[in-house]
């Protein structure tokens, strides 16, 4: 219920509403919430709307943060 | 999928998992309550909690609207669905949630009812316009994130003079059921939850931001973590909360940045202020009568209010007294616990709201094999 999940915008519509996909599965959202999108954007789509964006720098540095979390030093990271 | 199947790495997690072994002092413990359903089911269906040292503890939280709904609410929308007049259009888990002996919204469409399963509040706007001689009531759940949608939906049927669509409104409010919690009220002083940290919402912090959480971290002295919903991010969150036990800190931080900001959706937010406003009282299960925790409809929006169009009242239906939802709800007990969990509730026959739901501990516990005592959670 209050799970959205990170789709990837594939077209602009009017009124406020764009394509999405998520694995594969394309759907309409609306985007009322998030204000203009671009093709490439990643939402987070709940119920039938865009709720969020997903920002990739963060991501990246999130992913880049626990790398380095598991490395001990003086040892290899981790497999 | 990008952007989830990174935060699920396998070996990223074990690398996790050893730091937070290795900074987490044995001779405490910490306490850690993940507040909504969505961390309940990474917890167990990625066996996190076997990741963790025995000194760190999960409570599981209320944070499943579907669990949290008391069953007064539930038959307000189980007496209106039986109405020949109405359609009565839901998300899907709310449907098979029991009532009194019971009693389902499904069951009721089985003896005739009109009930309708929707995926968005859009599906029903447009029952509402394709049935202009029925009248289309949503029965609205949910906490912060399923709430911009109902207000987008209201200002829509506003904007069209929809005249036949109406709002059975139960949203709720997250930081209300945290202070809840924490003030532990008088009458539930014997079973005082000890709670070191909490696990933040993730997708209701998108929109409201990490802010309306800085008061429990002040006023309550409690380190508070907003959290994503992939394993990784649990764990990475936990880590995050075990530094802040260990040097005594009790900040709000935030693991999800990158779809959390501070402030959250402003959009969202201000529309949500447009077309709802605060209720003094709401009834949780679970936590009982908490003040200012749930919204109502505008006075601008009225006419849309199906609980004054339909005079609904709510009932005060007695629960079923084996289920121990209530406790569980409140992470005073554990659904193995439960008399019930596992024997004559399961989720194919669920007794309670939190095996119904795919954010109910119960749920979880069951889904993922824990179904023994002992077998849960390290203690």
């Amino acid at each position: 219920m209050c799970h959205a999940v990170p789709a990837r915008v594939v077209e602009v519509l009017p009124d406020e509403h764009a394509i999405v996909e998520v694995s594969g599965t394309r759907k309409t959202v609306s985007t009322v919430l998030v204000g203009a999108v671009e093709p490439g954007d990643f939402v987070l789509v709940h119920v039938g709307f865009a709720l969020g964006r997903v920002d990739p720098d963060e991501a990246e540095a999130t992913l880049a943060a626990l790398a380095e979390i598991g490395v001990v030093p003086g040892q290899a990271a981790l497999p | 999928m990008k952007y989830v199947e990174e935060f699920r790495d396998a070996g990223l997690a074990r690398g996790v998992a050893a730091r937070i072994a290795a900074e987490a002092d044995p001779g405490r413990s910490y306490r850690l309550m993940e507040f909504c359903g969505g961390h309940t089911h990474a917890i167990f269906r990625y066996g996190v909690q076997d990741l963790l040292p025995d000194s760190v503890r999960m409570i599981h939280g209320p944070g499943c609207p579907v669990c949290v709904l008391p069953i007064g609410r539930l038959e307000m929308a189980i007496d209106l669905a039986r109405r020949p007049e109405v359609i009565l259009c839901s998300y899907g888990d709310m449907l098979r949630v029991p009532a009194s002996r019971k009693m389902t919204l499904l069951r009721a469409r089985a003896e005739g009812a009109d009930v309708r399963m929707v995926g968005s509040v859009d599906d029903a706007l447009r029952l509402a316009q394709a049935h202009p001689d029925r009248e289309v009531v949503f029965f609205a759940i949910g906490f912060e994130t399923t709430t911009p949608p109902t207000a987008v939906a209201l200002r829509r049927a506003e904007a069209l003079g929809l005249a036949n669509f109406s709002v059975l409104c139960n949203h709720v409010l997250t930081p209300a059921a945290i202070t809840n919690i924490l003030e532990a009220p008088a009458i539930r002083q014997m079973e005082r939850v000890e709670i070191d940290g909490f696990l933040g919402p993730a997708h209701v912090s998108v929109v409201i931001g990490s802010q309306p959480y800085e008061f429990f971290a002040e006023e309550f002295g409690k380190p508070v973590v907003i959290a994503g919903f992939e394993p990784l991010d649990v764990m990475q969150s936990i880590l995050m909360l075990v530094r802040q036990i260990n040097e005594g800190r009790a900040e709000v931080e935030n693991q999800y940045t990158r779809a959390v900001g501070r402030h959250g959706n402003a959009a969202a937010k201000a529309l949500v202020a447009e077309v709802f406003e605060l209720r003094r009282s709401f009834e949780w299960r679970g936590l009982g009568t908490v003040p200012y925790s749930a919204l109502r409809l505008r006075a601008r929006f009225a006419r849309f209010d199906a609980e004054a169009r339909f005079g609904l009242v709510q009932s005060d239906p007695p629960e079923n007294r084996a289920c121990a939802c209530p406790q569980i709800l409140r992470g005073a007990a554990r659904p193995t616990d439960c008399a019930l969990f596992g024997r004559q509730c399961t989720p194919q026959t669920p007794l309670g709201s939190c095996m119904v739901s795919d954010e109910g501990a119960c749920a979880a516990y069951y889904r993922y094999g824990r179904r023994a005592r002992g077998t849960e959670a390290p203690a």
